[in-house]
């Protein structure tokens, strides 16, 4: 049984500079409810006020171009863990309680421990670190994250010399993550818990973050609270959300989008103008936001820091 | 139905089909499309172009199920309006999503399975397009102009198509029309066969009477032969009977219940000839 300390300095007695800035979407949203005609707005249950959560920000990860709006990484995203359409995460995110969770780190490890997940936050100074992001359908988005490079914590529990993969559980909740309910006729829109994983490699380069809040915010649920990675060089879906386990192994895991169409979603899933996907091109992308396309970046951008890991790989064939 | 409800008619389907895009132009102009506008509007087209086009192939299914052939006059104009639609989500393709970026374009019609059911269909509605006035049909001929529309049914297998093979997995949509056009196109099909089984009885019926005109046809040539040899060979004995001559005078009868009959007091009437005897 883990006993829950409180942090030195409560973090919800400061004001976030980016939450102040925002101040104004609060504004208009409550304005909104109160001007709304009819009970519906104001009859669905609101999700649970964001907390600040302090982060110093790193200046070697930045992008040129600017952020995308808070209200759009928060409204548009896929979570199949609360159904399939961009809208459906945001809409159902009170489901999800990420207080309290414990994240299982085991298998090929030295020390295998089930941690607190605010234990799990104090491994690392927490930064900001602001990446794109590129989902595998085609639009992209540019947000300032909070945590730390996963390799802190892989270092800590020691894996073993047999160890060659990370694997990345989701949580499997019926009651929490509606999405994951049978639907019509049984059936079910992916294989849960969902499982993404990374070569051991990967998941030690020092992009890999765990993750804990974004845009100066603890993470809201719809982008995977309590815990999840970005992984800013792979195709979005690569970055597990809501994790409960962490798992080291020797083998390639089957991650769930493999199973789900293998020719499509491979286990690599880097970012690669070059390689389609098989149904549209991966040329382009549109950036939230903007209106015109703009072209793809190789690694999204990140190609000096990972392209050598995948030196003398035939990148068109492990997609 | 008189030409007012028609009228009326018309007129709800025009405000009924004009209502997605109104809602849509409204969303633009209180910037109310969402995260990512250009898909929202890309997809709301593309949905309202498969339910126009389905609503078009189910008036003749409400006939055929239920007898009512009121909706058969907004054919026409549910056609068009699918057509209008398609172009609308294809122009917003070329022009907000693509940029007029051809190359790429023109790459991912030939490339993107599909991009090019989806080109096909809309490029078969255009054909249907023009020659949908009352004038078209007349110059194709109604027969012509009925084999031309019949590839509607194409058009709709294509659309769907479209949506199933660009949805990715989890989505339930495209299944549902889907399973939408499969009843409509059943539907036609149960009527079809039906159609045609019935055509094939008729056919063998009118065979079966045939064989029947053959055998009368026939029998008609014996007796005629019979009736000829008849005549050409006298019979025997008696006042030679010929068709077309005059019948002989009776004579050499007892007459029972009446006066004896002449042949001149017979002619003009009807006469009933009946044969009997007793022993």
């Amino acid at each position: 049984m883990l006993i829950r300390r409180d942090p030195d300095i409560k973090s919800s007695e400061i004001t976030d500079f980016t939450l102040y800035l925002n101040r104004r979407s609060f504004m208009i949203g409550a304005a909104a409810l109160a001007l709304a005609p009819s009970g519906p707005a104001v009859a669905a249950p609101s999700p649970p006020a964001l907390q600040p959560l302090q982060a110093k920000r790193n200046e070697a990860f930045l992008v040129d171009d600017p952020p995308t709006k808070l209200e759009s990484v928060t409204t548009y995203n896929n979570f199949y863990e609360f159904g399939v359409n961009k809208d459906d995460p945001a809409r159902l995110a009170h489901t999800l309680k990420p207080r309290p969770w414990t994240v299982q780190v085991d298998g090929l490890v030295a020390r295998p421990k089930t941690y607190d997940v605010d234990e799990i936050m104090r491994f690392g100074p927490l930064e900001e670190r602001v990446y794109r992001l590129r989902c595998v359908e085609g639009w992209s988005m540019v947000i300032p994250w909070i945590g730390y490079p996963l390799a802190s914590l892989i270092k800590r529990v020691e894996p073993t010399s047999k160890a060659r993969f990370v694997e990345f559980t989701t949580l499997r909740d019926l009651e929490q993550f509606p999405g994951q309910r049978p639907g019509l006729f049984s059936f079910s829109s992916l294989d849960w818990p969902y499982v993404e994983g990374l070569r051991l490699d990967e998941a030690l380069q020092p992009l890999t973050l765990l993750t804990f809040g974004l845009y100066g915010q603890v993470l809201p649920n719809q982008n995977g609270a309590p815990v999840r990675v970005v992984v800013p060089w792979k195709y979005g879906f690569k970055s597990g959300k809501s994790i409960v386990r962490i798992r080291f192994v020797s083998d390639q895991p089957k991650t769930t989008w493999e199973k789900a169409a293998p020719n499509e979603y491979g286990f690599y899933s880097n970012v690669n103008p070059a390689v389609d996907h098989p149904r549209w091109s991966q040329a382009t992308e549109r950036r939230i936001g903007e209106f015109r396309r703009r072209k793809t970046l190789m690694f999204n951008g990140y190609a000096d820091q990972v392209a050598s890991m995948y030196a003398g790989m035939d990148l068109k064939k492990n997609y | 139905m008189s030409r007012r409800v028609r009228i009326a008619l018309k007129a709800f389907v025009w405000g009924a089909a004009l209502f997605p895009l109104a809602l849509l132009l409204c969303k633009f102009a209180t910037d109310d499309l969402g995260v990512n506008p250009i898909d929202y509007v890309t997809r709301t087209l593309g949905d309202w172009t498969l339910r126009i086009l389905l609503a078009s192939l189910s008036m003749t299914p409400l006939r055929l199920l239920f007898g009512i052939s009121w909706q058969m006059t907004l054919r026409r104009l549910l056609g068009l309006f699918a057509f209008f639609y398609a172009s609308l989500h294809f122009s917003v393709w070329i022009v907000l999503d693509h940029f007029f970026d051809w190359p790429q374009m023109i790459a991912d019609i030939f490339k993107r399975p599909y991009i090019t059911v989806g080109m096909a269909a809309l490029t078969l509605l255009v054909p249907l397009a023009a020659t949908s006035t009352t004038r078209m049909v007349k110059r194709l001929g109604g027969a012509n102009w009925r084999r031309l529309h019949k590839l509607v049914y194409a058009i709709g297998v294509l659309g769907v198509l479209h949506y199933l093979w660009l949805a990715k997995k989890g989505v339930n949509d495209p299944y549902w029309y889907a399973v939408a056009l499969g009843i409509l196109l059943s539907i036609r099909l149960g009527d079809w066969t039906r159609r045609f089984a019935k055509r094939r009885l008729q056919r063998a019926a009118a065979s079966k009477r045939e064989g029947y005109q053959r055998i009368q046809r026939v029998l008609l040539f014996v007796l005629l032969l019979i009736g000829l040899t008849a005549g050409i060979v006298p019979p025997a004995g008696g006042q030679a009977l010929r068709l077309g001559r005059p019948a002989p005078e009776i004579a050499g009868a007892p007459w029972i219940n009446s006066p004896p009959l002449t042949l001149s007091w017979l002619k003009g009437r009807v006469v009933l000839v009946e044969f009997w005897t007793h022993g």
